[in-house]
């Protein structure tokens, strides 16, 4: 099982040549050139349904079936973009805006109009939606634009090769089409004898190879014409981006006031509390010194333990803040420490030659030491690994270990609660783990290292 | 018995001194940075330096790399490195060179002050005293391979006193049992870890880098 957020997925297999000879591969191509021809039949009744809906709801029928129509339309494309991506190598992702929030249940007012016509309040804002979204437009345009160009590409392979094996078969059935009064005109041959119906035959073999050999080249075409229509504009790419930025900064600016409150509330929980008791007992001790010396000490000893405790805890505050070892060593000697305090043998493997910015240091030590946590909690695992390298400008840790696997995403909120906070700095992370193990976590951050600090000894 | 100080907070590193002081050692010299420190234990070659962790000018483990390099120019210069926090990292790399004459402790152990003044005569003496916290981190891990793998647990246990810096006696008196008994878990632990007899306290030192480094 792998989830993923941002825009790339590690190990993409989309647009790999497919293996197999250039025949075989020929023949797949040109099967799926047809089955994108399925996909312009749905596309022009699409448009024949619209055309009808738009009469009606000018005859004032209404408007109610033209956003189901508009959506078929959507799935139709965003079934395109898949096959574009899994068969021509030209992934395609989606364009669409993020649908608007639902409705305030706040009563019959919130929706526009006397209400007569649809009764749902949010049947407009969805309309809006839908009919505000450049996208909606491009994917119509390619449902006009396909059915009339994209054929000729899609078809062409399968009706080259159909049309040289009907060259091959020519010697034995030029006979019948000229008893018939058909066409005997194969190309530029005209057939009227055995001789001439040869002759079609390594015509007819060059035609079926040409397709044969076109074909993944054409259907990559097709991808590419499926692409200037059915891609993110670059305005529609800016306004993914944003949403995408807007979520990951809220996610951010809640994650951090989170922690300051629990910072704060430790504080006011933990130590301070210990330094208000510390400062009655030795109080206390001060005015029974005289009388009961003894007494007095042992008072005087509980304040000196309270004021261990406090420290201790104010250690441990430190330390889930911004680690010590952290600040002095970076990010490889933190995770080798994180190796060593973890209950399970753990192996760290690489490193890294510089050190990535600050936050993302922080944020990939914290994943870390998390993913730690939950190997040694839940996994059953022996042995956990820790790999760590820097390259092509991604920071890339993974952790496995040799556990029963079954993790999930979608239970427990941990491992999401990891991937939102990559998410802020563009970062991803993959879980492969099988039923039985092993499992294998993959991270992912955008940065550029910084050169080592010089040792100033 | 001459004491290097480097601490870089005043009140730490005035009160420091006061209490060493007053345990009768003689502090010939207090400084509040890495490359000081270098200086006075060149100068002043002390029978043992307290080294806080953090110092100026980096902020970072400026003291710790000072006490590494100062052992490497006088190797087994006894340091006894003081931190708000402990890493079995730092800890490993103190031990590294099998020399011994070694502490890491936590700055809370300087309240109780007779215990401190005792962790630095055995740091001065040859010997170690790692943080108990260093030893509870290393008694959670469960890992069963390695030599110190085939320890039974209360071999374990003695181990992580020993790293401590206590004497048998003192193990003895801690786990409640005789000095004899004690005596026959450390030469069973020696047998373990596959130490020859020799000085028995460098088989001390050798005996907690095994298990620091398992």
């Amino acid at each position: 099982m792998t989830m993923t957020s941002g825009t790339t997925t590690p190990g993409d297999s989309i647009g790999q040549p497919q293996p197999g000879s250039w025949h075989a591969r020929g023949l797949v191509a040109s099967a799926r050139g047809l089955a994108f021809c399925g996909l312009m039949l749905a596309e022009t009744g699409l448009w024949l349904a619209l055309a009808i809906e738009v009469t009606f709801a000018v005859l004032g029928v209404g408007l109610l079936p033209i956003p189901a129509t508009l959506l078929a339309s959507r799935s139709l494309a965003t079934r395109t973009r898949q096959l574009t991506g899994r068969w021509c190598g030209v992934p395609i992702p989606d364009p669409y805006l993020p649908p608007p929030a639902a409705a305030p249940e706040t009563g019959p007012e919130t929706g526009t109009g006397p209400g007569t016509e649809t009764g749902q309040p949010s049947f407009w804002r969805r309309f809006g939606w839908l009919l505000t979204d450049q996208a909606t437009w491009r994917d119509l345009l390619w449902d006009l634009v396909d059915p009339c160009v994209g054929w000729v590409i899609a078809l062409a392979p399968a009706a080259l090769i159909l049309w040289g094996l009907f060259g091959v078969i020519m010697p034995a059935i030029w006979g019948r089409i000229v008893q018939v009064g058909g066409n005997n005109w194969y190309a530029f041959i005209r057939v009227d004898s055995t001789r001439t119906g040869w002759l079609c035959v390594p015509l007819g073999v060059a035609f079926a190879a040409l397709g044969l050999y076109a074909a993944p080249w054409l259907l990559r075409r097709y991808g590419l014409l499926a692409a200037t229509m059915l891609a993110p504009t670059r305005t529609a790419e800016l306004a993914l981006r944003v949403s995408h930025l807007a979520q990951t900064r809220a996610d951010a600016v809640d994650t951090g006031a989170a922690e300051l409150r629990r910072i704060e509330r430790d504080l006011h929980d933990g130590a301070q509390a210990r330094m208000v008791a510390m400062g009655m007992t030795i109080s206390a001790a001060e005015q029974i010194l005289e009388q009961n010396p003894a007494a007095a000490r042992a008072l005087l000893n509980e304040a000196r333990d309270s004021s261990a405790k406090a420290l201790a805890e104010l250690r441990d505050l430190v330390r889930g803040i911004h680690p010590p070892v952290l600040a002095d060593r970076g990010l490889t000697d933190a995770i080798r420490a994180l190796a060593l305090d973890s209950p399970l043998k753990t192996e760290v493997i690489g490193g890294l030659t510089g050190r990535p910015p600050a936050p993302v240091e922080s944020a990939a030590y914290f994943a870390v030491s998390e993913l730690l946590t939950n190997v040694a909690k839940h996994a059953h695992a022996q042995h956990a690994w820790i790999d760590l390298r820097h390259e092509r400008g991604l920071l890339r840790i993974d952790v496995s270990d040799d556990g029963q696997g079954g993790a999930d995403a979608a239970r427990g909120t941990g491992l999401s609660g990891i991937e939102r906070r990559l998410a802020a700095f563009d970062g991803i992370l993959a879980l492969n783990s099988p039923p039985g193990g092993p499992t294998v976590i993959t991270m992912e951050l955008p940065c550029g290292l910084s050169s080592p600090k010089t040792s100033s000894c | 018995m001459r004491v290097v100080i480097a601490e870089d907070l005043f009140l730490l590193r005035d009160g420091l001194t006061r209490m060493l002081q007053a345990h009768g050692f003689e502090v010939v010299a207090a400084v509040e940075d890495g490359p000081g420190l270098l200086a006075a234990i060149s100068s002043e070659r002390p029978d043992v330096a307290v080294v806080d962790v953090r110092l100026p000018p980096t902020f970072t483990d400026e003291g710790l790399r000072a006490a590494l390099q100062a052992r490497r120019e006088i190797p087994g210069l006894p340091v006894l490195v003081l931190s708000q926090y402990v890493e079995q990292l730092y800890a490993r790399e103190l031990l590294a060179d099998g020399s011994g004459a070694v502490g890491y402790l936590l700055k809370d152990r300087v309240f109780d002050s007779d215990q401190f003044a005792d962790a630095l005569r055995r740091v001065a003496a040859g010997g170690t005293a790692m943080d108990p916290e260093v030893i509870a981190r290393l008694l959670a891990r469960n890992c069963d391979d390695g030599a110190v793998g085939g320890l039974s647990p209360r071999e374990r246990e003695v181990l992580g006193l020993m790293a401590e810096g206590r004497s048998n006696a003192a193990i003895a008196a801690r786990l409640f049992v005789t000095e004899r008994a004690v005596a026959k878990h450390t030469s069973s632990i020696f047998t373990k870890l596959n130490l020859q007899p020799s000085d028995d306290d460098n088989r001390r030192v050798l005996a907690v880098l095994a298990y620091l480094g398992q």
